[in-house]
C-alpha cells in the first residue's frame, strides 16, 4: 500500500471525505417480525444486521455446571458473525474463529455497561450481529446496529451506545475509517461511547501511537460517536412516530 | 428448524381447514358417513392448498460478490451471495467448472442456531442443493472452464438464512436461482508464453463479463402432507401439523431433477404420485413468475433504486 495517499494536501481522503467526516449512515429498526428486536445499519459500504432475543430464561448447560443464570442480573450473550461473502476474499467459516469470538466478547462487554441488567435477574439477553458487507468499521457498525436492536426489543438501557473508529495520519486524526484506510496499517482506535454522560464503554487501540497524539485521536472518535448518536436518535424517533401512526394515536 | 409451540386444538383447526370432504367424494351411495368432517380447501391465512405466500425478490444486494439475491417469502428471509473464484477443475471432469454450496443458518433466525447449533440443518440444505444441481443440464458447467485441466471458474454459492418462517427449501432455491441469474463472471483470456507458461489476463472493463443461463436451473417445491391432502408453501404452524413432506426439484419445463421425502411420518405411493403432479404444475407457474420478475428488474438497468433491508 506504499504510495497510496490517505490524506491529500488539500485535506481530502481517498473517498473524498474530510478528516472528521463520517460516511453516509442509513438505518432501520424492526427488520424482522419474529425476533424480539432487530435493526439494520449501513455505514458507507459496511452493512450490519443485529437481532435481539430476550430477556428470556437463561439456557444453561444442565448437568455440567447448572444453569448459567446470575441471581442478581441478566446475562448478556453476544455472537458476532460475518457472512462468507462479506469480505473481498471469501471467508471459510462465518463464525467460530478467533476474531469473531473476540468481537463477541467485546460486544458483550460494551452492552453489559449499557443495559440495565439488574432489572432482569436470572434471565438472558441474546444479541446476534451479522455483518453482510465489510468495508471497515465493522465493530462500530455492529455496536450501532445492536443499540437500535436492543431499543427495538424494548430492553431498558442507560443510554445509547454509539461507536466509531478513528485513525491518525500525518498529524491529523481521521474519523470513521474505511477498509482501505484500515489496511494501510496506521494506528486505529475503536471507541464505544454513552453520549449523554460521555462515559466510554469500550476503548481499543492497535499499532503504535505517540501518547501526545492520543488525546486528539480520542477526541475525534468521541465527536464522531456523538454525530452518530444524533443520527440514531433521529432513526428511533422516526420509527416510534411510524409505529404510533399505525396504532392510530 | 425453528420450532413453534402449537396446542392440539390449533393443530386440529389447521388440519380440518385443509382437508376436502373426502367422505362425501368417496362414498358412492351419496350418504354422508357419520363422523367425517367437511373441510373447505382454506388455510389459516386464506390461501388455497396450491398458493404461495407473497414473495419479494431483489438481486444485487451485496456489492462484494459476483452476484447476490435476497428473497422474502412470508416470514422466511434468505440472502444468497455468489463469488466466482479461479480454481483447478476436478480430476473426473477436466473441462468443466463447478459449484460449491455453503449454507449458514445464522443465529438471527432462532437462538437454537447459535454456535454450532445451525450446522446440522445447514449441511442438510447444502447436500440437497448439491443433489438438485448434480446433473448435466441445470447449469452449463463447460462455460465455466478457462483452460482444460488447469484453470476453471468455481462458483461459491453461500446461502445465509436470516429468518425462518417455514418452507426453507423453496425460498433457498428461488434465491439461488435469482443469484445465479445476477452473477457476472469477468471475461478472461489465456496468453501463452514462448516457454509455454500460461498467463491469465482479466478484462479491464468491469462490464465485460459472461452471464450464466438459468433457463434450466431447478426450483424446489415442498409439499407437506396435512391430513389427507398436501399443501404447497407451508408456514411454521402448518409444518408442525404435518408428519411427512416431499421435496421435488422441478425445472421450468416441468422436468423433475430430484425428489426426496423428509419427515418422521410415512407416505403411501398414491400420494407420492399425486404430489409429483402437483409439484410439476406449481413449479411451472413459479418459474414463469420468477423469470418475468427477474427480467423486469434487469430491464430497470443500473439506475434502479436498491432497497435491500432498508425498505
Amino acid at each position: 500500500m506504499a504510495g497510496l495517499e490517505l490524506l491529500s494536501d488539500q485535506g481530502y481522503r481517498v473517498d473524498g471525505r474530510r478528516a472528521g467526516e463520517l460516511r453516509k449512515i442509513q438505518a432501520r429498526m424492526g427488520v424482522f417480525a419474529q425476533a424480539d428486536g432487530s435493526a439494520y445499519i449501513e455505514q458507507g459500504n459496511t452493512k450490519a444486521l443485529a437481532v435481539v432475543y430476550g430477556p428470556h430464561e437463561a439456557s444453561g448447560l444442565r448437568g455440567i455446571g447448572g444453569s448459567r443464570a446470575l441471581p442478581d442480573r441478566a446475562l448478556v450473550n453476544c455472537q458476532y458473525s460475518s457472512a462468507t461473502f462479506s469480505t473481498g476474499e471469501r471467508k471459510r467459516r462465518p463464525h467460530g474463529d478467533r476474531k469473531s469470538c473476540e468481537m463477541g466478547l467485546q460486544l458483550r462487554q460494551t452492552f453489559e455497561a449499557a443495559i440495565l441488567t439488574q432489572l432482569h435477574p436470572r434471565s438472558q439477553i441474546d444479541i446476534y450481529v451479522q455483518v453482510l458487507q465489510a468495508d471497515g468499521g465493522t465493530y462500530a457498525a455492529c455496536v450501532n446496529a445492536a443499540t437500535l436492536a436492543v431499543l427495538d426489543a424494548g430492553i431498558p438501557m442507560r443510554d445509547f451506545v454509539c461507536a466509531c473508529s478513528a485513525g491518525f495520519v500525518e498529524g491529523t486524526a481521521l474519523a470513521d475509517l474505511s477498509h482501505v484506510e484500515e489496511a494501510a496499517g496506521g494506528p486505529q482506535l475503536a471507541l464505544a461511547l454513552l453520549p449523554a454522560s460521555g462515559q466510554i464503554a469500550l476503548l481499543e487501540m492497535d499499532a503504535r501511537l505517540h501518547e501526545d497524539h492520543l488525546e486528539r485521536v480520542l477526541e475525534a472518535a468521541a465527536q464522531a460517536a456523538r454525530d452518530v448518536h444524533t443520527l440514531l436518535d433521529h432513526v428511533v424517533r422516526q420509527h416510534v412516530r411510524e409505529a404510533s401512526i399505525l396504532l392510530g394515536d | 428448524m425453528a420450532s413453534v409451540a402449537l396446542s392440539e386444538a390449533e393443530k386440529v383447526y389447521i388440519v380440518h381447514g385443509v382437508q376436502v370432504a373426502a367422505a362425501l367424494l368417496r362414498n358412492a351411495a351419496g350418504t354422508r358417513v357419520a363422523g367425517e368432517e367437511a373441510g373447505e380447501d382454506l388455510r389459516v391465512d386464506g390461501r388455497s392448498c396450491e398458493d404461495y405466500r407473497s414473495v419479494e425478490v431483489e438481486t444485487d444486494v451485496v456489492s462484494n460478490t459476483s452476484g447476490s439475491a435476497r428473497v422474502k417469502l412470508g416470514h422466511t428471509d434468505i440472502l444468497v451471495g455468489v463469488k466466482a473464484e479461479m480454481g483447478t477443475p476436478k480430476l473426473e471432469k477436466p473441462s468443466e467448472g463447478y459449484l460449491e454450496f455453503f449454507v449458514d443458518c445464522s443465529a438471527n433466525a432462532t437462538p437454537e442456531f447459535e454456535g454450532r447449533g445451525g450446522d446440522d440443518l445447514g449441511t442438510e440444505i447444502a447436500n440437497t442443493l448439491y443433489r438438485i444441481f448434480n446433473n448435466k443440464s441445470s447449469v452449463d458447467l463447460k462455460s465455466l472452464c478457462i483452460s482444460p485441466r488447469e484453470h476453471c471458474w468455481v462458483l461459491y454459492v453461500d446461502v445465509l438464512l436470516l429468518e425462518c418462517g417455514g418452507n426453507l427449501f423453496d425460498a433457498i432455491s428461488i434465491a439461488v436461482k435469482a443469484a445465479l441469474f445476477n452473477t457476472r463472471i469477468p471475461r478472461v483470456r489465456v496468453l501463452e508464453d514462448e516457454e509455454g507458461s500460461k498467463d491469465i489476463e482479466l478484462s479491464d472493463d468491469p462490464y465485460d463479463c459472461i452471464r450464466l443461463s438459468v433457463e434450466n436451473v431447478p426450483c424446489i417445491v415442498t409439499l407437506c402432507k396435512i391430513g389427507y391432502r398436501h399443501v404447497v408453501d407451508a408456514t411454521l404452524q402448518e409444518e408442525a401439523c404435518s408428519l411427512a413432506s416431499l421435496l421435488v426439484s422441478v425445472t421450468s419445463k416441468g422436468v423433475v431433477t430430484c425428489m426426496r421425502k423428509v419427515g418422521k411420518g410415512s407416505l403411501d405411493p398414491e400420494s407420492i404420485f399425486e404430489m409429483m403432479e402437483t409439484s410439476k404444475r406449481v413449479g411451472k407457474v413459479l418459474h414463469t413468475s420468477l423469470q418475468s420478475i427477474l427480467h423486469k428488474e434487469e430491464s430497470l438497468g443500473p439506475k434502479r433504486q436498491k432497497v435491500g433491508f432498508l425498505g
